[in-house]
């Protein structure tokens, strides 16, 4: 008798411990992800470049190398933020929808044509206004497939990346047909005449990151600290479960993909009052896919959101002044990110180590267990 | 050893992915012809070393010695070319092919380059003819009875040349005179000179049936007995390492007023049959209704109409007189008091990738006073999850671990700590206690009867007829979607005749039926 309750309490103990073993493979698994593509790239910027390592010192401590430089690595972690916790938001409800590129991107025209329309209006006004037509562009955004998906059951994933491309169109037909200035040559619309400001001078770094920093505290608190954003996590968790619990997951997951598109709206227009004067987007930055990556690597939390922009920015201006300064392209950094997430994505990398620690400590337990007999 | 040993299992060990040690230096011995039984309570490894045995899982290490020669089975095509043959629990069947499409599968006699139809069909009822088996071989496998199937599952094996047979758990899913039927066959298959590994916690029909028993206990073996030479008390003490007390210690009901009332329920499934076929009853405060009824009787659209999961369907579902809504029908109930212990555990009773205190606060964190303006109280919250933890004795050492680190059985005390610790007036049981073991069945049962002191209706269905007629003050029997009989007083009926009612053998009159309803 006495056997049995040493060994269940080991057992308690023992699961405690696999539960590190996990954590910490986790950990690793992300590290090491990171570590492994940075490791390919070096290799690759070994064989095509006459001088590989002034190249790969160039990748690393390229941004470090001037205070503008550094700006520049900021400056893109907003947006890049921005779209992470909007994925953040949307994927934690199960649902892939990918409407945050196109909410980004019609936001940053909305919150433009926003403040064209009301030109004479106080700045604080027509930052508002601006704002919250990027905001409420970006909820118009998630609800279209996210309605699709309710009605008629079609995949979140492939409409709104179908509708990814209608936006590209109807952006550019804004841009050319109703806001452009003719009297310029460049394809842009009239001056708006909103300018958050810079934080630093010397660098391009605006207010959005306050906002956008302020937001991904908001995010986190709602998620974990409020009702709703437990409903939310159950939902996304397990659908069934939410449902047989009484919540109502279908506002819910709802919900996610409207105020997910929201935050990438309203990132498209903070990007628009910060670093422009004038509309000239013919094109989709990208950014929203750049967010599915961010919010992998920091593994859902709100709080790790702007940790995981800002290496992915740090890559890419890194990757740029190698450009510049070298016969590298920047479309290197493609490579490296797919390789990252595929390694984080990937559940059998390293699972076999795992597996063995496991084992090892189990045995380990019944060895102990065998002894108290 | 002596030579005499067709199968012996040596020091077998196996550890899973997860870190849960299902078997450790487990020893088992088989002689030719007997049927030998395995015994254990849930989760003691018994299906785990089967499956070894049958070469679904390796194990970490052990031997296997078959006629004294030292065998590894790497997969189960290598086990059936050793003459083993499994019964799963779950069957392995395509049900859209005939019994003998099934039988032959993987075996197929051609004609050229086609199918032998004729020769498939004969070599099956050669089989069946052999060993005595009534079978309906150009029947597709859906229409057949839970019986009929299992007998075509173990022809399966038999065609294939199985010499040993493991059956695991055969009887779970039978009534009790397919059960009698399973028992007769198995004879001949001993007298036949196969040998038998009987799966089963049930004391009784091992006793009944088997010569010789190996118990597990705790993923270890405890011994193995001639049964002639043990008791059933002994047999069941070696089990669970105490005596166990089958009675349920319960006053007599005192039944109120009625809570929940069904009213000419109609559901039709989506082949669009009608699967609850007008089916009225009221349960009463203080009671516990049990249903009974072979699976797949209607019982699982009933209870989920009751709770709200589903949302089509005919008739009218009460709660203290009210009409319940359809749509969003789940909070609707659970605001009118009625909770619900699901039938599928890892699907609707538990997350398993969340931790303890977020699975355990899903049907209260949306109260106010857990609630301090827009954020939830974290510190009531987690005082009332480390309060339900010790008080349902979840065996766990943080509220933050997560749920699928645990056993079955804590998990189960999860769903009944969240379900029968909040003001209700009903409590819908399903399947409460399956799968887990017997001591957390025993705590189980004590609470469900202590709720229903305190004037909780509980409606509770059970696979497991002598959980349910222990439990249940009254009950009632479905079959083929209709309630067939009705029993006031559960104490006074016997197994056998419930029996009858579940396989629709008999019927009782429409007035004494629709006393339930009064």
């Amino acid at each position: 008798m006495t056997t049995k309750k040493v060994t269940e309490h080991s057992q308690d103990e023992l699961r405690s411990q696999i539960m590190r073993i996990e954590f910490f493979f986790e950990f690793l698994r992300t590290v090491l992800s990171i570590v492994i593509a940075l490791g390919i790239v070096l290799v690759i910027v070994a064989f095509i470049t006459d001088d590989p390592l002034k190249a790969i010192q160039t990748l690393l401590m390229g941004p470090l190398k001037s205070v503008r430089v550094f700006g520049n690595v900021i400056e893109l972690a907003i947006p890049l933020t921005f779209c992470g916790l909007a994925i953040t938001v949307i994927f934690s409800s199960n649902r892939f929808n990918m409407a945050a590129d196109g909410a980004f991107f019609v936001g940053g025209l909305a919150g433009a044509c926003a403040a064209l329309a009301v030109p004479d209006a106080p700045f604080m006004v027509k930052l508002f206004v601006g704002l919250s037509a990027g905001f409420g562009t970006g909820m118009i955004i998630g609800l279209i497939p996210a309605l699709l998906n309710r009605f008629f059951g079609a995949w979140e994933l492939i409409t709104s990346l179908m509708m990814n491309y209608a936006y590209g169109f109807f952006v550019r037909y804004v841009l050319n047909r109703v806001i452009r200035n003719k009297d310029s040559i460049s394809i842009e619309s009239h001056p708006f005449n909103v300018d958050m400001g810079k934080l630093f001078t010397g660098t391009r770094i605006h207010y959005g990151l306050i906002i956008v920093l302020v937001l991904a505290v908001l995010v986190y608190v709602f998620m974990y600290k409020t009702r709703w954003g437990y409903a939310l996590r159950v939902t996304g968790k397990s659908e069934k479960y939410a449902t047989y619990s009484g919540i109502k997951t279908g506002i819910v997951i709802l919900g996610a993909q409207v105020m997910g598109a929201a935050i990438a709206g309203l990132g498209g227009a903070v990007e628009m009052f910060g670093l422009y004067q004038t509309f000239r987007w013919t094109a989709s930055q990208g950014y929203g896919f750049d967010g599915i990556i961010i919010s992998t690597l920091a593994r859902n939390n709100p709080l790790f959101v702007p940790i995981s922009a800002f290496f992915l920015s740090y890559l890419r201006i890194g990757a740029d002044v190698l450009n510049r300064s070298s016969d590298i392209p920047a479309e290197l950094m493609s490579a490296i990110q797919a390789v990252i997430i595929l390694l984080i994505a990937a559940k059998a990398f390293l699972s076999g180590y795992k597996q063995k620690a496991i084992v090892k400590q189990s045995q380990k337990f019944a060895a102990q267990g065998g002894e108290a007999e | 050893m002596s030579e005499t040993n067709y199968l012996e299992l040596r020091k077998i060990t196996k550890v899973y992915p997860n870190g849960v040690i299902a078997n450790e230096d487990v020893n088992m011995v088989l002689q030719r012809g007997e049927i030998h039984a395995l015994m254990g309570e849930n989760g003691a490894g018994k299906t785990t070393l089967m499956k070894i045995l049958f070469g679904i899982e390796q194990p970490t290490s052990g031997e296997i010695y078959l006629e004294g020669q030292k065998i590894e089975i790497h997969n189960p095509l290598d086990a059936i070319s050793k003459k083993i043959g499994m019964v799963h629990q779950h069957f392995m069947m395509d049900e859209n092919l005939t019994v003998t499409e099934n039988v032959i599968l993987g075996m197929e006699p051609t004609k050229g380059l086609s199918l032998d139809t004729k020769k498939a069909r004969e070599m099956t009822m050669e089989i069946a003819k052999k060993y005595n088996f009534k079978i309906t071989p150009d029947k597709r496998v859906m229409d057949l009875s839970v019986g009929q199937k299992q007998k075509v599952e173990i022809l399966k094996a038999l065609i294939r040349g199985a010499q040993l047979l493991i059956l695991d758990e055969p009887t779970a899913v039978l009534t009790p005179q397919e059960t009698e039927e399973l028992f007769e066959q198995l004879k001949i298959l001993r007298d036949e000179g196969h040998t038998i590994i009987f799966i089963s916690h049930k004391l009784n029909e091992v006793k009944h049936i088997c010569s010789r028993a190996t118990v597990l206990r705790g993923g270890k073996s405890v011994g193995s007995h001639d049964l002639k030479d043990i008791s059933l008390a002994e047999l069941s003490k070696l089990m669970v390492g105490r005596d166990v007390v089958r009675e349920i210690e319960k006053q007599k009901a005192k039944p109120g007023d009625a809570v929940l009332e069904v009213k000419n329920l109609k559901v039709l499934n989506d082949e669009l049959v009608q699967v609850v076929n007008d089916v009225s009853f009221k349960l009463r405060k203080g009671e516990i209704l049990g249903i009974v009824g072979v699976e797949g009787n209607g019982q699982r659209q009933l209870i989920d109409c009751v709770t709200g999961l589903e949302s089509e369907y005919q008739g009218e579902i009460l709660i203290d007189g009210k009409v319940c809504a359809h749509s969003n029908g789940v909070k609707q109930r659970r605001d009118a008091g009625l909770n619900h212990i699901p039938e599928d555990r890892l699907t609707y009773g538990v997350i398993a990738n969340a931790t303890l205190l977020e699975n355990l606060i899903s049907n209260t964190y949306d109260k106010k006073e857990n609630n301090k303006g827009i954020f939830m109280d974290d510190k009531k919250n987690s005082d009332r999850v480390t309060d339900l933890i010790s008080r349902f004795q979840i065996k766990t050492d943080s509220k933050h671990t997560l749920v699928r680190m645990l056993s079955g059985g804590n998990m189960q005390k999860v769903v009944a700590a969240r379900e029968m610790s909040t003001d209700m007036s009903i409590l819908v049981a399903d399947q409460p206690t399956r799968g887990i073991d017997v001591g957390t069945e025993s705590f189980i049962h004590d609470r469900l009867v202590e709720m229903r002191d305190k004037g909780v209706a509980v409606l509770l269905v059970s696979a497991d007829i002598n959980e349910v007629m222990e439990l249940s003050d009254s009950l009632i029997v479905f079959y083929e979607g209709e309630i067939t009989a009705y029993f006031p007083d559960a104490s006074k009926v016997t197994e056998e005749e419930l029996g009858l009612y579940m396989l629709g053998l008999k019927k009782m009159k429409d007035e004494e039926i629709a006393e339930v309803a009064k």
